[in-house]
């Protein structure tokens, strides 16, 4: 009582908010699994820098790292160009074949990935519905890089289009009503209100995108196991040479995909961020 | 003329526009008023070209632009929260339409700096818009459709999302500017205190149709409907001057004067409710402010209540219960004293 500022400093912890603490508890497990995870893969990598190294230097796994990420780009490319224009069509339209198409781009959330690389395959093989009559212009999809596309490219859609689209809604419908009676088409009032003020949830579908492309391995193998993406090269040294030289492999993707991400959200942190209170 | 609708037809899954007929004349001030899920907005954005009308004809200077999209109608809106674009300054903002129009720099910026002279935001050109209070969005909205000279402009309930004082302040603003451009303006609410200062005439919406369009006097003395005179909810309304003698003001409507309690002097309306009027054979003294002595002009028996006028030097319209018409035993000519107490009348700014 003689001293109130004491007091009032032991008050804070006399009612501690017991919810939120068993929750952290409990919700720490999970921190933990991946930090562990981390941290073993790094320190068994560390313990053999040199070895590191001259894996780091081998061209077939600089080719391979490099051939993911060109490949998951290829795809993130394709999406913004045939994925923006069908998230704002259903966005923006309440028709009653609006939840089957929606449907069918979640189809790949809700198969195992070798069922979705079976589909794939099959429309994209030589004989194929689609593959067929591709080869006769000269593109290949089996065991080559546009495979590899079209399969990543399946499985990495509903990512895309679900969190653009979600973006295209929150952008008032009357914004863009203002906009056209200001004069402006209403091409132009997408190009000049509708993508600014979804620029984040672009770049989010973007990024979530290509992490799942980089990340796809059945699907990848069943229409083209060559040339080897990193998961395919990872799985083939585990089997043939061991633990250790797929470890290395995967360790470095790890700081690879890391960098990547790291770049991308430092360098957008702006990005858009007015979006949040349009 | 500068707009005419004609049967008007719209279905957008429950609700439906119903056979909507409207004539707008040159640099007319008009009003559509009518509770929510009327249809006022679904007419605004018909005119605007941004949904299409099932049938019927939308005419601008006698020309059908029923199929003419919003971009080249040449009219702006201006909706209640405001819709300014988030990633612009205001400068960008209120200049967004004319850079549409491919104007020249120089003109660009002496228009929006003119527009915004006008409207008392030059200070204000480089702000983001989110960092502009309630008022200041909407002036900056403002400016931005006013900046096109617009051949119309819709305004969606402009004021709904601003405080009383600043919902005054813009009511005076809007009354200068239409003064000043002469824009012919569509203007859509449900405060009816937006309609004596605005207003030229006005239509009263109900379940997506029209009920009634007239002058504000018109609806409030004539409504057509039961629909109308209860939404109005007042059906003795008066233009009169008003003088402040101490804690009241005095309104002198010509033939008599009003008691009431306000803040306002000076052109004002006053609204007093029928059923806030006390009739009486004899005078008697009361606390009511309000008495006066005249003869019943009018007795319209409908229902358990009875609409009885008195001519007092205006006419005043009461409700009693048909009980009271018969204990009273009023006919028509007779003399009679009606009685209302100050804070019964309810008093807009003309």
């Amino acid at each position: 009582m003689s001293n109130p500022g004491r007091e009032s400093f032991w008050s804070r912890f006399r009612r501690p908010d017991s919810t939120l603490i068993a929750f952290s508890l409990i919700g720490s497990t999970l921190v933990i699994f991946s930090f562990l995870a981390l941290a073993t893969i790094t320190l068994t990598q560390l313990a053999d820098l040199t070895f590191l190294v001259r894996v780091a230097t081998d061209s077939r796994v600089i080719n391979s790292i490099a051939l993911t990420f060109g490949a998951g780009l290829a795809v993130v490319f394709i999406l913004l160009l045939f994925g923006t224009p069908l998230a704002y069509v259903l966005a923006r339209t309440h028709s009653r074949i609006n939840s089957l198409v929606e449907a069918l781009i979640d189809i790949p959330l809700v198969l195992p990935h070798t069922v979705a690389g079976i589909m794939v395959y099959l429309l994209f093989m030589q004989r194929g519905l689609l593959g067929a009559p591709l080869k006769d212009i000269g593109i290949v999809f089996e065991d080559a890089l546009p495979g590899i596309v079209m399969a990543m490219l399946f499985v990495s859609m509903p990512f895309y289009v679900n969190t653009v689209r979600e973006g295209f809604q929150k952008v008032p419908l009357h914004i863009e009503n203002v906009a056209r009676t200001l004069g402006a088409t209403r091409f132009k009032a997408f190009v000049l209100v509708v993508i600014p003020l979804s620029a984040r949830h672009i770049l989010n579908g973007s990024v979530l995108a290509w992490g799942r492309a980089i990340s796809e391995f059945a699907a990848v193998i069943m229409i083209a196991y060559y040339p080897m993406i990193v998961s395919t090269l990872i799985y083939y040294r585990f089997t043939t040479g061991g633990l250790k030289e797929s470890s290395a492999i995967a360790f470095l993707m790890i700081i690879a995909s890391f960098s990547v991400f790291l770049v991308i959200r430092i360098a957008t942190r702006y990005l858009g961020s007015y979006d949040d209170r349009v | 003329m500068v707009l005419e609708i004609r049967n008007l037809e719209k279905r957008l899954g429950d609700f439906a526009l119903h056979n909507i007929s409207l004539t707008i004349g040159e640099g007319e001030y008009f009003m559509v008023l009518g509770p929510t899920g009327a249809g006022k907005t679904v007419l605004l954005e018909t005119i605007a070209g941004i949904i299409k009308p099932e049938s019927g004809n939308i005419f601008l200077f006698g020309r059908d632009i029923t199929v003419l999209p919003p971009e080249e109608r040449g009219f702006s809106i201006v909706y209640q929260d405001f819709m300014l674009f988030p990633h612009l300054t205001v400068f960008e903002n209120i200049a967004f339409g004319l850079r549409e129009q491919r104007l020249p720099f120089p003109e660009l910026r002496d228009r929006v700096t003119g527009i915004s002279e006008l409207l008392g935001i030059s200070d204000l050109l480089e702000r983001a818009p989110h960092t502009l209070s309630g008022g200041e969005q909407q002036r900056a909205a403002m400016a931005r459709a006013l900046v096109m000279r617009p051949r119309i402009l819709l305004l969606d309930e402009p004021m709904s999302a601003l405080d009383a004082a600043s919902r005054i302040r813009l009511r005076q603003e809007l009354k200068r500017i239409h003064r000043n451009t002469g824009t012919t303006v569509i203007h859509i609410t449900h405060y009816f205190e937006d309609l004596f200062p605005l207003a030229d005439r006005l239509a009263v919406m109900q379940d997506g149709a029209i009920v009634q369009v007239g002058t504000p006097e018109e609806i409030f003395n004539q409504p057509e409907s039961d629909f109308v005179a209860h939404f109005t909810g007042m059906e003795n309304i008066f233009r009169g001057s008003a003088v402040r003698r101490g804690d009241e003001v005095e309104i002198d409507l010509g033939p008599i004067v009003l008691h009431a309690v306000t803040p306002l002097e000076g052109d004002v309306i006053a609204g007093i409710r029928a059923d806030e009027l006390i009739l009486s054979p004899e005078p008697f003294d009361s606390t009511a402010r309000n008495t006066f002595r005249g003869t019943v002009s009018e007795i319209q028996a409908n229902g358990v209540f009875s609409r009885v006028v008195v001519d007092v030097g205006v006419p005043m319209c009461g409700i009693i219960t048909r009980q009271s018409l018969f204990r009273l035993g009023l006919t028509p000519g007779q003399e009679i004293t009606v009685i209302f107490k100050a804070s019964a009348v309810h008093v807009f700014p003309a």
